[in-house]
């Protein structure tokens, strides 16, 4: 009875981690199929990766898209949630609802929307309207974890600051954004790494230039390979490396 | 600083996230709403106010059979996942020492950080012929055969279960060290066990958590494309798959349109069925 919790503990660790670990083991697979039994450990597979053209460019877009959709929505994001929450602004709460709106949607919905005007508009597919499509989805997270955090502290810090002469964008450059730095660097690292795995999006708003799930999708239609393997376990690598860095720096810090 | 320029600031600094918002996600919300009023006579689009698409969705089996499936797969994937994650949300809560809580907490969710594409790509391969699962159970002798797991539904409620059971297990835990032992102690004090403590005390207070991630999980799930397409095979297909059927292959979008409306109306169902319980504003 005493050691249930722990064998349960136990499994539940097990079905966790079991499709990472297949996933990375028989990536390392000599073979052509990614299945037992194991032969190698070879990296054959990794080598394939690196000089895989479309793979590279689509892991390039990715980062590109990731990096420059955040930028926009945490400083469209921060941005609002300074005018509502220092500001008397009337409708507050109805403006609130309007930026949180598209968490309330599937991103599936999101990309059909814009993808339907885009077309209608005689608009082009791209990497852009891709990354539009991914400002509209982390723009809600932005704005709500910003503006949860502007708390009475800041304020009174920043009226410190007005009373001795500064004017309103000093106190923002230099009181409100350095005490509100944790929130900003998580919001932006959270839209970083959710546009960075987001698929349906990307797939309805791209067309020559995709990024790498996407990519990794086409890939996918072609059957099991250890090839795939070893982009997922390249994936899942800076995808765990960029959250580990996070906790470190970011959240560590706030204890 | 008068009240007037106060106002017109806060508009200022507000503006460029309610244009983006406005521009690209409600006024396309709104363009998909006509859509899906709008009807096809051959290749050319008619817009106005037909109910055409809804009827053929009422009227086609391969259509409504789609609503149901999506269902089906969304109501197994939330019980399932709330019940595993529960009690793993509660041994790392309070079983496992403090000091290495935040370590099991984030070992327990760190995969959910494993692309999208590529955590059913994985599940595609343990669940596969000659997979793990198959492989491990012929050679303990509990099947002589190969059975099927992979393009079936199986699969697909587990690439979803494994997903929601990390989520969870984040938000169920965030919920019960929340609370304050002392509703323990005290039960414990009045003489409950250990269950009457967690059924009558526990449990009741958990809820709201319960709720949010489970409707939460409800709607990630019954929205998504990759899971069923990878895992699920093309016996049964869901809404989104579905959808994309529509936009790739017959380019029919007033009829995409209804269905993500009609997916949209599923979810605002279940919100108001969980609305009860549920603390948006506290998410």
């Amino acid at each position: 009875m005493r050691a249930l919790p722990w064998l349960y503990l136990a499994a539940g660790f097990l079905f966790i981690y079991l499709p990472v670990g297949v996933l990375v083991l028989f990536s390392f697979q000599e073979g052509t199929l990614p299945v037992p039994p194991f032969e190698g450990p070879s990296l054959r597979w990794y080598a394939g990766v690196l000089s895989d053209d479309d793979l590279t460019a689509a892991l390039l877009n990715s980062v590109l898209v990731a990096l420059g959709q955040g930028a926009v929505a945490v400083t469209l994001g921060f941005l609002a949630a300074y005018g509502l929450a220092r500001h008397v602004v009337p409708g507050t709460v109805f403006l609130r609802a309007l930026l949180i709106a598209p968490l309330t949607v599937s991103y599936l919905i999101v990309g059909l929307g814009l993808l339907i005007v885009v077309q209608r508009a005689g608009l082009g597919l791209s990497l852009w309207t891709a990354g539009i499509g991914h400002v509209v989805i982390n723009l809600p997270i932005c704005f709500a974890i910003i503006y949860a955090s502007m708390g009475a502290q800041q304020q009174t810090a920043e009226r410190a600051a007005r009373d001795l002469g500064a004017g309103e964008i000093d106190v923002i450059r230099l009181v409100t954004v350095p005490m509100l730095a944790p929130a900003i660097l998580a919001a932006y690292f959270l839209s970083v790494t959710l546009s960075w795995d987001e698929f349906i999006i990307a797939f309805l708003l791209t067309r020559f230039d995709v990024t790498l799930p996407v990519e990794i999708w086409s890939m996918l239609r072609s059957g099991l390979s250890p090839r795939l393997n070893a982009i997922g376990s390249v994936v899942f690598l800076v995808s765990v490396t960029a959250v580990v860095a996070a906790e470190l720096l970011i959240f560590r810090r706030r204890r | 600083m008068s009240n007037r320029r106060d106002t017109l600031k806060g508009w200022g600094f507000a503006a460029p996230a309610l244009l983006w918002t406005t521009a690209f996600f409600v006024v396309p919300f709104v363009v998909m709403a006509a859509m899906s009023l709008a009807t096809l006579d051959g290749r050319t689009l008619i817009w106005g106010l037909h109910a055409d698409n809804y009827l053929e969705l009422a009227e086609k089996r391969y259509l409504w059979r789609a609503v149901l499936v999506s269902l089906e797969i969304t109501a197994t994937v939330t019980v399932l996942s709330v019940v595993l994650a529960y009690p793993l949300a509660w041994i790392i809560a309070f079983r496992v020492p403090a000091r290495w809580q935040r370590l099991a907490l984030l070992l327990a969710i760190l995969p959910f950080w494993t692309s999208y594409v590529v955590r059913s790509y994985a599940w595609l391969l343990v669940l596969a012929r000659e997979g793990v699962v198959n492989q491990t159970l012929m050679t303990l002798g509990i099947i002589a055969e190969p059975v099927t797991l992979a393009n079936t539904r199986i699969a697909t409620v587990t690439g979803f279960v494994h997903f929601f059971v990390m989520l969870l297990t984040l938000t169920i835990y965030a919920n019960l060290v929340q609370l304050s032992p002392n509703y323990r102690r005290a039960a414990m004090d009045l003489g409950a066990n250990a269950f009457q403590t967690f059924r009558h005390v526990i449990l009741p207070l958990t809820l709201p958590g319960i709720a949010t991630g489970a409707f939460l999980t409800f709607v990630l799930c019954i929205g998504d494309y990759i899971t069923p397409q990878i895992l699920g095979g093309n016996t049964e297909l869901t809404v989104p798959q579905v959808i994309m059927v529509q936009l790739g292959r017959r380019a029919d979008f007033p009829l995409a349109s209804a269905l993500a409306i009609v997916l949209m109306g599923l979810v605002t169902l279940a919100y108001l069925g969980a609305a009860r319980w549920l603390r948006i504003d506290r998410l």
